[in-house]
């Protein structure tokens, strides 16, 4: 009972404040605005810790229907599951979503659009939380959307410039790539399974892994699994439904720290994790993952060491992050992919906050070779930033270690096939990490500065300072909860792993406490390599040998600035292909064949016809009367004849 | 008098007193009051409605007792939301063309009145002969409406309409006949236990097809929509695109499924496919137009064939899923005839101020119009399918139940997930998104009482369906699992 009315008081007080505000976006002050946005997501962020301690003390899992949505029979419903992995996620996105909501007040002050800024900020909040609470893939799926909708929206926020909307459409398309894919797999389920409820989901489990699917070779199971990750990959950016989140930075700073880095971009892995009791059951797919999730974390890592915009360094530091999550899941470690997820969203809601007061101090700069020098400067931000980077990189002690740290030692320990080539790009991945970490801080904080506006830099206010503090404490503290994620059980009940994959019950047998990991990471191949590629960046990009280096690596530089070519191919076969064969079926086929030669031929015929008529209507009398004598003649001929 | 003759009755004969009244601000307000009126007696008639008792508010009289006609009316769950629908869009027409006739004020807003009486009896007969009355009569005032208040190509326009719709009713009128001749009644229902051979059902199924294909309209022969709907005036479209069309799924509804079963089972391939040609193919159709009321009048056709899909698949599913494809195609009629009506409203607000529907004349709409740029991404989203939007509820029920047909059955029909997205939204980022470069644009006004209470009246029935469609689908469900009981035994052999 009490599960239930926090679930409910979590969900209302953000939808309530998201309503409220999106009615009043015309007639709202600023204040109002903020104030009635606020509340809802603090109270909501209280109730979670409210629940998160209630849970603690009982933890059984429960779900409860508030009502029913479409069919009673097939668990369509608004239904939600308390269990450790929802409890989880609801504490990160009402802590993240209250802090973005603080730090917006002051980013976005004075902005025209700001009191809608908060409506679409706590509609993300509201449907990300349906998303993590359902407890049926219908309200996951309607969720799913809905923070794709918001996401729409807020890339699109300020909507009068070229680039903004365009660059909104396309993450919504690119997500629907993926969704059609997660329908697909809802409706294998609902074939097979005859039910989306994940409680009766489950329990088919070992069934539908016997079952066969119209692919040969493949179980029912494994072709749903496929389905449902291809709309993971669109959510969470993997390989090659990647194309929209860079493309994403064109929203407000804030919201690419939480919508594009510690929330909606989770939503696939959430996903993955939710589901652990059928991918379990589909080691195809789990190959599948492994495979694309290695990919993603090395290449988009690569990416980031080209780039110049700050935010798009930290968005493609992101896909490269997202894809160490999916390679968690891949080696069946979901409690370690979930980690990495909850520390990743403190350290990367960080940096995204931290350079969003770059951004703000350069006046709207984003370029990092007009930076430099603004460590000086801006000793809170340069410091939270530093603290942030240190965590990305997976420095021994810092939050991304003990997550990172944790998924490379599971694929080690995973007996998949794709498991080796997986763990050496994941360890690839960790060098590159180091060294556009290493580029992006120099460039900003370090040396001189390179611009009027980086010399003339300040810190911002409070409501951009407080938050990053804020972040900065929990993101040194976020990371010693790695005892209690992967070896404590904290989401046991959530969470199906078969024998026979279970990394992490193997990696337990050599787990000797926080000390014990910190003091091991020093002799792993992860940590040996992070210290060379800061060495190494360091001579790089301090020392300036970069720049005498790249003259020699143009190749590699084209094809990274070139984002191999993904944008490219799509701009030139799918979309100009999408609007070939739209013209073709338009001009071609509607105006040509169908009206031009049937519809529009028929009435010609027609009317050709009746030209040739009308000749028999010739108004002389003569050709009547011999037009009657001969159908007189064919009349009595035929009598005659029959009779 | 009944309450259904009287919904059908009223708005015709108000129809005719309206030709009497000269003044604008007289007959307008009239025509309000009645549709007003017809909208309440159809929440009367939702509000007394069982959705367990089969057919209700019946009436019978003997009308043609050589014939075996009858004025027989009544609703059952598959009319009634039809009904309500038709009520509703009525009224919402009449304050679409409120200042849209310049000449002939009164004929305007009496075909309109006359146009809602004769829909509400298409959905109401139960009698065959009683249903192409009402079928054939509601072509008059639609014809007029297109070809005398419609914009510069209105006559080829009109022709076009009138000539494809005749064409498919002729046929269906061969069947009726037919159907009557071996029954001795024109009772639809009496219909339903009609022993014909397979050959008899396989002519008598491809007539009412095409009949009722012109309608909906299906692949190929959907040409006269675009023409129709660019040419109509604003509330023409509504109501052409939001009531008319619906026939069509109805009438397949009503007669192909339980009068031919045998033909409609062995034929629907046929229909299964001309569906999926028309999600796909016209959906990349839709892609490529720059007229807005083109565009949406191709969305239309691309929507309904998620109504003729969800029909026609009954017989690959096993029961429960088939109910949710039937389900889902009803709530994808409702859906769309309040979606569909509210994307003409938003074109027809636009053509108000710039006297164009290209898209290359906007862009940057949102700057001077914050409030019906909002409900116009809205009203898009809702096209494309959103959760929350009614646009979902038929489209995900359809593509879901489907899958138990053939998962490439379900991938081409969940196409339209990408492509409804794509077409709805690239309009939206053309006309409402960007900066403001026309001059026109800049000069726009906001929207006026009438337009924003026209667009909030629509934007409530779309978010409630899409939130908690469990309702609706409660009203329509018991006469949809008749229905499938009556098909699924025909598939078993048990028919009689």
């Amino acid at each position: 009972m009490a599960f239930q009315v926090l679930a409910l008081v979590i969900v209302g007080a953000v939808g309530a404040g998201a309503v409220g505000t999106g009615l009043g976006v015309r007639i709202l002050t600023a204040k109002a605005a903020t104030a009635i946005t606020v509340t809802g997501v603090g109270l909501a962020f209280l109730a979670s810790l409210v629940l998160a301690g209630a849970y603690v003390q009982n933890p059984e899992p429960q779900a409860f229907t508030l009502y029913h949505w479409g069919p009673g029979s097939f668990g369509m419903k608004v239904g939600f599951l308390v269990d450790s992995l929802s409890v989880v996620m609801v504490v990160v996105v009402t802590l993240i979503s209250l802090l973005v909501h603080v730090y917006s007040i002051g980013y976005m002050r004075g902005d025209p659009g700001y009191v809608r800024f908060f409506a679409y900020l706590s509609l993300f909040t509201f449907a990300m939380l349906l998303l993590v609470m359902a407890d049926n893939f219908l309200l996951l799926f309607i969720g799913w959307e809905g923070v794709g909708l918001v996401s729409y929206l807020l890339i699109g926020f300020w909507y009068t410039r070229a680039r903004a909307p365009s660059a909104g459409l396309k993450a919504f398309l690119v997500n629907r790539v993926g969704d059609l894919a997660f329908l697909l797999g809802m409706g294998a389920l609902l074939a097979t399974a005859g039910s989306l409820d994940y409680a009766a989901v489950f329990a088919q489990s070992e069934t539908l892994a016997q079952q066969p699917s119209p692919f040969s070779g493949l179980s029912a199971l494994s072709l749903i699994c496929l389905f449902l990750f291809v709309g993971a990959m669109g959510k969470s950016a993997q390989v090659p439904l990647h194309v929209w989140l860079p493309d994403s930075m064109e929203g407000p700073t804030p919201i690419s720290a939480m919508i594009h880095a510690a929330t909606m971009v989770t939503a696939g892995i959430f996903m993955v994790a939710r589901l652990s009791p059928l991918f379990e059951g589909s080691e195809v797919a789990l190959n599948l993952i492994l495979l694309v999730g290695g990919v993603t974390a090395l290449s988009m890592g690569l990416i980031g060491l080209v780039a110049n915009d700050i935010k798009q360094v930290i968005a493609y530091s992101t896909l490269s992050q997202l894809g160490y999550m999916t390679l968690a899941l891949g080696a069946s470690a979901y409690a370690a992919g979930i980690f990495h997820l909850f520390t990743h969203a403190f350290f990367k809601a960080l940096l995204f906050l931290a350079a969003g007061s770059v951004i703000l101090a350069m006046h709207h700069g984003q370029d990092i070779r007009q930076m430099g020098g603004l460590g000086r400067r801006m000793p809170v931000t340069a410091s939270t930033f530093a603290i942030g980077s240190l965590a990305l990189v997976g420095m021994p002690g810092f939050a991304g270690f003990f997550s990172k740290e944790s998924i490379i030692e599971a694929l080690a320990h995973s007996d998949l096939l794709l498991a080796p080539p997986a763990y050496f790009l994941a360890l690839a991945g960790v060098a590159v990490t180091g060294l556009y970490s290493l580029r992006l801080w120099w460039y900003v904080f370090q040396g001189a500065p390179r611009s009027p506006q980086a010399e003339q830099a300040q810190e911002q206010d409070s409501t951009l300072v407080v938050p990053l503090v804020l972040l900065a404490m929990l993101t040194l503290v976020v990371g010693f909860g790695v005892e209690a994620f992967l070896y404590g059980g904290l989401l046991g009940d959530a969470l199906v792993v078969h024998a026979a994959h279970d990394t992490l019950a193997r990696m337990a047998e050599g787990w000797t406490g926080i000390g014990g990991a910190i003091l091991h990471g020093f002799a792993t191949p992860a940590v040996w390599l992070l210290g060379l590629s800061l060495l190494g960046g360091y001579f790089l990009y301090a020392k300036g040998y970069a720049d005498e280096l790249a003259p020699n690596l143009t190749r590699l530089r084209s094809i990274l600035l070139r984002k191999y070519g993904f944008d490219v191919f799509y701009e030139n076969w799918v979309v100009r292909g999408a609007r070939a064969v739209a013209d073709a079926c338009a001009r071609t086929g509607d105006q040509r064949m169908i009206d031009g030669f049937v519809v529009n031929g028929t009435a010609r015929a027609a009317r050709r016809a009746a030209a040739a008529l009308r000749l028999l209507q010739s108004g002389v009398l003569g050709h009547y009367a011999l037009a009657m004598l001969l159908g007189l003649i064919a009349a009595l001929g035929y009598l005659l004849l029959r009779g | 008098m009944s309450l259904l003759s009287l919904m059908i009755w009223t708005p015709v004969a108000a129809g005719f007193a309206a030709l009497l009244l000269q003044d604008l601000a007289v007959v307008r307000r009239w025509s309000l009051a009645v549709s007003l009126f017809v909208f309440a007696l159809s929440l009367v008639a939702a509000a007394g409605f069982d959705p367990a008792g089969g057919y209700q508010w019946q009436y019978q009289a003997s009308w043609i007792p050589a014939f075996g006609i009858h004025y027989h009316l009544g609703v059952d769950g598959l009319s009634l939301p039809l009904v309500v629908l038709t009520a509703f869009i009525g009224m919402l027409a009449v304050l679409t063309g409120w200042d849209a006739a310049t000449r002939h004020t009164a004929q305007f807003f009496a075909a309109f009145l006359m146009l809602e009486g004769l829909l509400i009896g298409v959905f109401c007969a139960m009698d065959a002969a009683l249903f192409y009355v009402f079928f054939e009569a509601m072509l008059i005032p639609m014809f007029l409406i297109i070809g005398v208040w419609g914009s510069d190509n209105r006559i080829y326009a009109a022709v076009k309409f009138f000539l494809y719709t005749f064409l498919g009713s002729v046929l269906m009128l061969v069947a009726f006949v037919y159907l009557a001749l071996q029954s001795e009644s024109f009772r639809i229902t009496d219909w339903h236990a009609l022993p014909l051979s397979s050959l008899e059902q396989t002519w008598l199924f491809l007539a009412l097809l095409l009949g009722f294909a012109v309608k909906v309209p299906m692949w190929p022969v959907h040409t006269w929509l675009p023409d129709a709907h660019v040419e109509a005036p604003a509330a023409g479209s509504v109501v052409l695109a939001a009531v008319l069309l619906k026939i069509g799924g109805y009438g397949l509804l009503r007669f192909c499924l339980p009068v031919v079963p045998d033909a409609s089972l062995a034929l629907d391939g046929l229909v299964i496919g001309l569906s999926l040609v028309a999600v796909v193919y016209i959906g990349f159709t839709a892609l490529a137009q720059t007229d807005m009321k083109k565009l949406i009048a191709y969305s239309s056709i691309a929507h309904m064939g998620f109504v003729t899909l969800g029909l026609f698949i009954l017989y690959r599913l096993a029961t429960e899923t088939a109910m949710l494809s039937v389900s889902g195609a009803i709530v994808q009629m409702i859906s769309h005839g309040l979606v569909s009506a509210a994307l003409f409203v938003c074109v027809g607000v636009l053509y108000d101020r710039r006297h164009s529907r290209n898209i290359q004349d906007y862009g940057g709409v949102l700057e001077t119009m914050p409030v019906f740029g909002a409900l116009f991404v809205f009203f898009a989203l809702a096209n494309a399918g959103l959760p929350g939007t009614s646009g979902f509820v038929g489209e995900v029920m359809v593509i879901l139940a489907t899958f138990q047909a053939g998962w490439w059955l379900a991938a081409a029909a969940a196409t339209a997930v990408v492509l409804g997205a794509a077409y709805s939204l690239w309009m939206v980022r053309r006309v409402v998104f960007g900066p403001a470069e026309h001059a026109e644009v800049q000069a726009f006004q906001d929207l006026s009482g009438r337009e924003m209470l026209i667009l909030g009246a629509l934007a409530v029935p779309v978010l409630g369906v899409g939130l908690w469609p469990a309702p609706l689908l409660d009203l329509i469900e018991p006469s949809v699992a008749q229905l499938i009981d009556q098909a699924q035994a025909f598939k078993a052999g048990e028919g009689p």
